[in-house]
């Protein structure tokens, strides 16, 4: 496994598992909050805006 | 002087025709972005050669070096496009730098969070009080500013022209940052990539951190756009295209 000897190993990354996973979570978890959040707010606007169109034709 | 600039540029100042193009343009940033950060991790996790003195622990840098790289980057494309809107009364340009606050805000927590914790197994610490860090600390803290002060007033405008002088001002942190390694005595290392020199680090050691880098870009730009699209929607909603696009969604 690349620069590994088993999995183990890569997990365990030397003495430095703990920080190179947590880096790697936080900007995993960074990128995918970015994702989530455009997406939430692109539903928003368009049940919003759906919503405000229907009351439009009513009237 | 007149300045003439191609047509596109002009265009872009245009809502619907900015909507338009990044709708076509935004999977392939997305696509861009997930295959070169894969890529860009796998290869530095796992066939990167480790550090002969930091160990595995140097394999943060993937992270850390494209999120400190992007936090800035971000920053400035925030203050020049606050620059644009405040003088010439763009509101595309201010609909880009409201969406660059929240992106760059996360991503500097990224770099600042990945960066304690490379510092702990390297330097003994979580946090020193050092320029680098500070001035970056204070980059944070700019981008919560221009948030808090785009959201703050009733009236849209008054909000955008305010963050847009926050972010302007705040511009002079930037060469702070950038040369905070060679005006003070810092325990943080100097810049990983030069434009007019050679890396100091092999090959199989910089090529995954450019993937990175570049990834991180793309990333960064289809947030962006994704961001801005909504924006435009809601300031625009009372036009015609919009009720449009609302009607075929």
């Amino acid at each position: 496994m690349g620069q590994f000897a088993s999995f183990a190993d890569f997990l365990a990354m030397g003495k430095h598992g703990l920080y190179v996973w947590l880096s790697y979570g936080i900007g995993l978890g960074i990128i995918l909050y970015n994702v989530i959040a455009v997406i939430l707010k692109k539903q928003q606007f368009f049940n919003e805006a759906k919503r405000r169109l229907r009351r439009e034709q009513k009237l | 002087m007149k300045i003439k600039f191609p047509l596109w540029f002009y265009q872009l100042a245009s809502p619907k025709w900015f909507y338009d193009i990044t709708g076509k343009l935004l999977p392939w940033f997305s696509s861009a972005a997930l295959l070169l950060l894969t890529i860009g991790s796998v290869w530095g996790l796992m066939f990167a050669p480790p550090d002969y003195q930091q160990g595995n622990s140097f394999r943060i840098i993937y992270i850390h070096v494209p999120s400190a790289i992007l936090a800035q980057s971000c920053y400035m494309l925030m203050a020049v496009a606050g620059a644009i809107g405040l003088i010439w009364k763009i509101k595309m340009a201010h609909i880009v730098a409201k969406s660059c606050a929240p992106i760059g805000a996360s991503i500097a927590v990224m770099a600042l969070a990945t960066g304690a914790i490379w510092g702990k197994p390297t330097w003994g610490a979580w946090w020193v009080w050092d320029a680098r860090l500070t001035a970056m600390l204070i980059l944070f803290f700019l981008y919560l500013g221009v948030l808090a002060l785009s959201s703050a007033f009733e009236n849209e405008a008054s909000g955008d022209k305010a963050a847009a002088v926050l972010a302007l001002v705040g511009l002079v942190n930037i060469p702070i940052i950038k040369y905070s390694v060679e005006w003070w005595n810092t325990l943080h290392q100097p810049a990983t990539f030069k434009v007019t020199q050679k890396p100091a680090m092999p090959a199989e050691m910089w090529i995954p951190l450019l993937i990175m880098v570049i990834g991180f870009y793309c990333f960064f730009a289809a947030v962006l756009m994704a961001r801005a699209r909504i924006e435009t929607l809601e300031r625009e909603k009372r036009s015609e295209w919009v009720k449009t696009v609302v009607e075929n969604a």
